[in-house]
């Protein structure tokens, strides 16, 4: 054990390091705006406080835009579950033309840089809402199909090993016994498959959650429908910032996503396992 | 539900598909094509507003970005930027995930939860909350290195190094999280007979467990250039859009503001275009990594 002494301390201090601006967060938001204008900043507070937090929450709107995020990151999450376990089995359990093209398709489909596909899918959903009214820029659906659309490729590629997994044998005797397609595929691959949907899930989650450059450029006049990133960099303001404010939503922000990640820790690496290397 | 005898169990997987293409179709493929479609054009102001029709401009844009020296350097910039951030990441997180294999219970706990923690914030938050640590005025860091009124983003190369130690603190977790696992992964016997053979540790991790996850590190390194390359929030939110004069620019960024700034949605386009083009061989590089792992598609 004495050998291992450098060993851990340069791994506590490593923690040390990445949690600090995370701990930051928290404890700005907590601290009374005096200690945070104070010259002298200590990495601690005898006063906590809400001020900040009920503020952003209250005055700022930022209660509204946590639940614009969190309806546009659960739709995300429940049209893409669904969605992606059809093409998953589609994928895995069958056998046709095409098949390996699609995969690689997919693939493909998760490196394309999205930032730059805001310019077309801006006159689209400009578009798109003139012929179908509530749809269209402004709204929290647009977010809702952008962040599906970019997050199901991922969320195939993913399931892909998970569906696998199920043996054929077990959708083979169900066929035998007289089960019809739709009974094996949602009465005894989809139970199977849960577990990987969790994980695929978070991803999903955290990919509409954290959307920042679709949500400033689609929601533009009615910023009650606007969502926690883009909200808080209207929020900034040169000069003059806020930062106990700026922090409290932040860590608002981050709070979900973070629960989210220590509930699958363990699924993180065996999903990205699955991506990796089956 | 392999091998369907009649017609109905042959359209099985279209059917089975027929979500994913109603999604992929209109909101992936439509727009990918219409960007290229836009990149040819003069798309401006007065084409948004419907007055004027487009003017079909072939390879107009594009040789107005080649013969633009501001296009070069913000490519070079760029390429220059995530390069470094990739090196970065890589090495904290290789160093970090060896380090990992060696200390006790807690800290490694430690360690992870605090990866994790990196990991999960969002880049929004993560760049806030190290604009206000680098704060010119309230910034724990100033106050602690005695550097009071000093502007990180004044420099453009300072202001890169603070936008990287950013994308870093973001991005090493993965490479930390997936290069542990696989150490974890190489089986006790090979390393024992390494020692047997007479391999002190440096050699056994040279010559037995980089080989081993060389694969997995191919996947790891690419994934990161992607990622880096495609970096977005922390370089628009951190310099304001683009920094002093525009002089942190990467390609996503300044393709954002062609368009949306300067209403050049065109040009923004055949941006977007080459940064799609330059991300898809890279992409290429990573089917082959990942063939060699010897994952059957």
């Amino acid at each position: 054990m004495t050998r291992r002494w450098l060993p851990n301390t340069a791994a506590a201090l490593a923690a040390l390091v990445t949690v600090f601006p995370i701990y930051w967060m928290v404890l700005s938001a907590l601290k009374p705006t005096g200690e945070i204008e104070s010259s002298r900043p200590r990495p601690w507070t005898w006063h906590p406080t809400l001020e900040h937090f009920r503020h952003a929450l209250g005055v700022s709107g930022f209660g509204r835009y946590f639940l614009n995020s969190a309806v546009v990151a659960l739709c995300v999450v429940a049209l893409s579950a669904l969605i992606a376990f059809l093409a998953a089995v589609a994928l895995t359990k069958f056998r046709f033309r095409f098949r390996t093209t699609i995969l690689v398709l997919f693939l493909i489909a998760q490196m394309v840089p999205v930032e730059a596909l805001t310019i077309p899918l801006f006159f689209e959903m400009r578009d798109l809402g003139r012929v179908v009214p509530g749809v269209g820029l402004n709204t929290l659906v647009s977010l809702v199909l952008v962040q599906l659309a970019f997050s199901l490729p991922f969320a195939i590629w993913m399931l892909r090993g998970f569906v696998a997994a199920v043996p054929d044998e077990l959708e083979e005797a169900a066929l035998i016994d007289g089960a019809s397609r739709g009974t094996v595929l949602w009465r005894i691959l989809f139970p199977l498959v849960a577990p990987g949907l969790a994980a695929t899930s978070v991803f999903s989650f955290i990919t509409a959650w954290n959307d920042f450059i679709f949500a400033k450029t689609f929601i533009i006049s009615a910023t009650q429908n606007q969502t926690l990133p883009a909200a808080l960099l209207v929020f900034f303001k040169p000069d003059e910032n806020d930062w106990g404010g700026i922090m409290a939503a932040s860590t608002l922000m981050t709070f979900p996503v973070l629960v989210f990640f220590v509930f699958v820790q363990r699924r993180l690496v065996s999903g990205l396992g699955g991506a990796v290397k089956d | 539900m392999r091998g369907g005898r009649n017609g109905h169990g042959r359209l099985m997987p279209l059917w089975l598909l027929l979500p994913t293409l109603a999604v992929l179709v209109p909101l992936f493929a439509y727009p990918l094509y219409q960007l290229g479609l836009l990149s040819t054009l003069e798309f401006g102001q007065p084409q948004v507003s419907g007055g004027v029709p487009a003017r079909f401009l072939g390879a107009g844009n594009y040789t107005t970005l080649l013969t633009d020296g501001e296009f070069w350097t913000v490519l070079a910039q760029t390429v220059g930027f995530a390069a470094a951030c990739v090196v970065a990441t890589l090495a904290v997180g290789a160093a970090l995930a060896v380090l990992l294999t060696r200390v006790d219970r807690v800290p490694r706990l430690l360690l992870s939860f605090a990866a994790l923690a990196a990991w999960a914030a969002p880049a929004m938050t993560g760049s806030v909350v190290w604009m206000f640590l680098f704060d010119t005025n309230l910034g724990l860091v100033n106050e602690v290195l005695g550097l009071s009124g000093y502007n990180w983003l004044y420099d453009r190369d300072v202001a890169f190094l603070l936008i990287g130690a950013v994308v870093v603190w973001h991005s090493f977790p993965f490479v930390m999280v997936t290069l542990y696992a696989g150490i974890q992964a190489v089986p006790k016997p090979v390393l024992e007979a390494a020692e047997l053979d007479g391999a002190g540790p440096w050699v056994a991790w040279r010559r037995v467990i980089v080989p081993i996850l060389r694969p997995i590190l191919a996947i790891v390194v690419i994934q990161s250039i992607i990622w880096d390359f495609k970096v977005f929030t922390q370089v628009y939110v951190m310099t304001g859009g683009g920094g002093i004069a525009g002089q942190n620019m990467v390609l996503n960024v300044y393709a954002y503001q062609k368009a949306f700034a300067s209403s050049q949605y065109g040009l923004g386009s055949a941006i977007g275009v080459v940064t799609t083009a330059i991300l898809v061989v890279v992409t290429l590089f990573y089917l082959r990594a990942l063939r060699r792992t010897g994952e059957a598609l």
